[in-house]
């Protein structure tokens, strides 16, 4: 489920609360021109689809695996752990990561048709 | 806002009002490739998703392999072969033939597009599959390139239809900008997906069945709903519901025996059985390291849950689960009439998940390739319908002056004449009641005549109180539309289910375990307060000779 939005690294895009199917996220009063992190405020209707975590250009936000439940992980344990992002980057998304789009190895892994 | 049945439409009651030659509701790979049909043949289009176009729905968050065979007769025959007696025998070769040759066309057009397939070591393009986020990502820009209006976070409830009962558009809500919009339209494409009852399936909560009720209330029936029990391995905390890697694991109790004959591809119904009454494990350590690296590559998404949550998932067992996808990959959903997509309303096209898939894989999928092969071809088949219709249709009439149209919706919002109760429906209980009905291995896994009937039971008068009740508030509409849908789904889920009294594709009857030869036909069901259920002759096969006498003795697969 969305755990959090760090509110030093978000800069108020509004991003998410664009792309998440869910609608989980609010925007605040100040949006981007005053860089204001929007809130999670449908927190139990996050489905566990990590898509904000792809589309967030400031690796600002940090979606637990746990589907059902609240861990209540802190910022400095997702920072600590290098989780910030690292979606992003898996799926080369990020400007240093940029081959990751092409690496898919899934034609090695199916059976020959 | 109470609509009294049949009332016409009035545009000052909608906050947004549109007029189109093409509506496509639904914004995964059968919208979008729709969207992109329709407007590139110059119809003017209009796209409404729940979510977001570009990552809403099971493919965006989820990836998926494709069905994309080269056209050399060997492998084409031998890619239609594989998934034959999987099917039980209820696919038809034409359409096979067809969404191999759009499929390849399609993907060869994502080529061209950018989007950015893998080579081998030989330098060769493999593309065989694509990652969710990147793929539709874009799609949404083609979208919009095209010149497509696309409605974000805007679901629709119900569709409109004019006198002479064709579809004219529909009305839903501006879930973020507020109030409501109201689109009208020469003709409607449904590709809202399948439903998977809010299981948290990877992606899968936006799809609850919404088309499948809007168009049923229009008119429109369904097929193979029998097929609609897809459950999906995943770990037991999480979302992601990806199996291809499964192949490599190997499940046990919690004090670390093997399960016998537990795996994910045949062998899943024991999975299912044991975790009835106790916890299962996996780990994938029948993958060989060299292959890790690759594992990673192919699916990173299928990695999250495991480097998040600190387990090695070759080398440390983590509880799994069966998560119900239904008819996301199952088969079973609206019947198309023709090649071109139509349902059996005039206006109304269904595309993707939204449709019946028996034509090309009958009554099992799962393990992928064939749902994305069919969502980029229906899509696109469904686009061109529509937008022929629009023209055909000329300037008569979008009902301004010329045509009445009226709101089609039941169940949630509008008073019928049947002496309402008063109360409006509790999305969140009628939600886990259906819940209750669906979810279980031991109902829907494991089906038995005994379970089938007394889960009717109770979803009918579900469905009697939900039909009896007051509309739902404005804010409240959109999750009872779609309990709604999920409780309409599963009574046609049951009663198809009930109806085949054999085991066959993914439809499983512990009192009925073998296939028979007798029921190689299709099922088509509708209705909404009385659901009813009738066969239809299976395509005719291409080799009668190789009969199902095999397949008639044998306990199912998987
Ligand atoms: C985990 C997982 C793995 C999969 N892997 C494979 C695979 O390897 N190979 C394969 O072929 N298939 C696979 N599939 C299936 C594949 O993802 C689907 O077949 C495909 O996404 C269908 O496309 P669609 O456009 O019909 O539906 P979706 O992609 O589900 O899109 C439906 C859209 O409709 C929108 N919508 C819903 N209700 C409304 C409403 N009321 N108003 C407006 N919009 C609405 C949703 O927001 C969503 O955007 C997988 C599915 C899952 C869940
Ligand atoms: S997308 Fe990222 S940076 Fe933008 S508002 Fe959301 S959290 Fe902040
Ligand atoms: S994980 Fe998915 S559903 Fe949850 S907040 Fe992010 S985008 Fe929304």
């Amino acid at each position: 489920m969305i755990e959090l939005i760090s509110p030093t690294r978000c800069t108020g895009c509004n991003i998410c609360v664009s792309v998440c199917p869910m609608d989980v996220f609010q925007p605040t009063g100040g949006g981007r021109a005053e860089g204001a992190a929007p809130v999670i405020a449908r927190q139990s209707d996050c489905q566990t689809c990590f898509l904000c975590e792809a589309h967030c250009p400031d690796d600002a936000l940090y979606v637990a695996p746990d589907a059902e439940t609240v861990t209540g992980i802190t910022e400095e344990a997702v920072a600590a752990a290098g989780l910030f992002g690292s979606y992003r980057r898996a799926i080369g998304w990020t400007a240093a990561h940029r081959e990751n789009r092409s690496a898919d190895q899934t034609f090695r892994l199916l059976a020959p048709h | 806002m109470a609509n009294v049945p049949g009332a016409p439409v009035s545009s000052s009651a909608a906050s947004l009002d549109l007029e189109t030659d093409v509506l496509i509701l639904g914004g995964g790979p059968a919208g979008t490739w729709a969207a992109i049909a329709a407007a590139t043949g110059g119809a003017r289009t209009i796209l409404a998703d729940k979510g977001f176009c570009g990552t809403s729905g099971a493919t965006a968050a989820s990836g998926t392999t494709l069905w994309y065979v080269d056209p050399d007769p060997a492998k084409r025959a031998a890619a239609k072969a594989s998934r034959e007696g999987l099917g039980g025998h209820l696919a038809d070769h034409g359409w096979m033939d067809r969404v191999l040759d759009r499929t390849h066309a399609a993907v060869g057009q994502l080529a061209d597009w950018g989007y950015p397939f893998p080579r081998d070591a030989d330098g060769r393009e493999r593309r065989v599959s694509v990652q969710g986020p990147e793929y539709m990502r874009l799609m949404r820009r083609r979208v919009k390139q095209a010149g497509v209006t696309i409605l974000d976070h805007c679901p629709a409830l119900e569709l409109l239809v004019d006198d002479s009962g064709a579809v004219a558009g529909a009305v839903g809500l501006q879930r973020q900008k507020g109030g409501r919009w109201t689109v009208r339209a020469k003709a409607v494409v449904i590709a809202t997906g399948g439903c998977a009852f809010l299981s948290k399936a990877l992606g899968c909560n936006v799809l609850t069945g919404d088309g499948l009720l809007m168009a049923a209330e229009a008119g429109a029936d369904l097929s193979g709903m029998e097929f609609s029990n897809a459950y999906a391995i995943a770990p037991a905390f999480g979302s992601v519901t990806k199996t291809l890697l499964y192949q490599w694991a190997s499940f046990t109790r919690a004090d670390g025996e093997a399960i016998p004959g537990a795996a994910s591809k045949g062998g899943r119904s024991v999975i299912a059985r044991v975790l009835t009454t106790e916890p299962v494990y996996a780990r994938l350590d029948r993958a060989e390291p060299e292959l890790w690296a690759a594992m990673r590559q192919a699916q990173p998404n299928f990695f999250l849950p495991f480097d998040r949550a600190g387990i090695d998932p070759f080398t440390q067992r983590f509880p799994v689960t069966l998560r119900l996808e239904g008819t996301v990959r199952g088969t079973g959903g609206l019947r198309l009439v023709d090649g071109t997509c139509a349902t059996a309303v005039p206006g109304l096209f269904a595309a993707g998940d939204a449709a019946t898939r028996e034509p090309i894989c009958g009554g099992f999928t799962g393990g992928g390739s064939h749902n994305a092969a069919w969502a980029m071809s229906t899509g696109h088949w469904a686009g061109l319908g529509a937008a022929d219709h629009a023209r055909a249709l000329g300037v008569r009439a979008l009902g301004n002056g010329t045509r009445t149209l009226r709101r089609a919706g039941g169940a949630g919002l509008q008073d019928r004449p049947r002496g309402g109760h008063g109360a409006a429906v509790d999305a969140g209980t009628l939600t886990r009641a259906v819940q209750a009905e669906v979810f279980p291995y031991d109902l829907n896994y494991f089906r038995t005549e005994e379970g089938l009937t007394g889960s009717l039971g109770r979803l009918d008068r579900l469905w009697a109180d939900a039909a009896g009740a007051m509309p739902a508030s404005a804010d409240t509409v959109l999750r009872v539309r779609e309990a709604a849908a999920m409780l309409a789904t599963a009574r046609w889920m049951y009663r198809s289910a009930l109806a085949r009294t054999e085991s066959r594709g993914m439809h499983r009857r512990i009192d009925h375990a073998a296939l028979d030869p007798a029921q190689r036909h299709l099922l088509t069901v509708g209705g909404l307060d009385e659901v009813h259920v009738s066969t239809r002759p299976a395509p005719v096969r291409a080799d009668p000779v190789r009969l199902d006498r095999a397949e008639a003795g044998r306990e199912l697969a998987a």
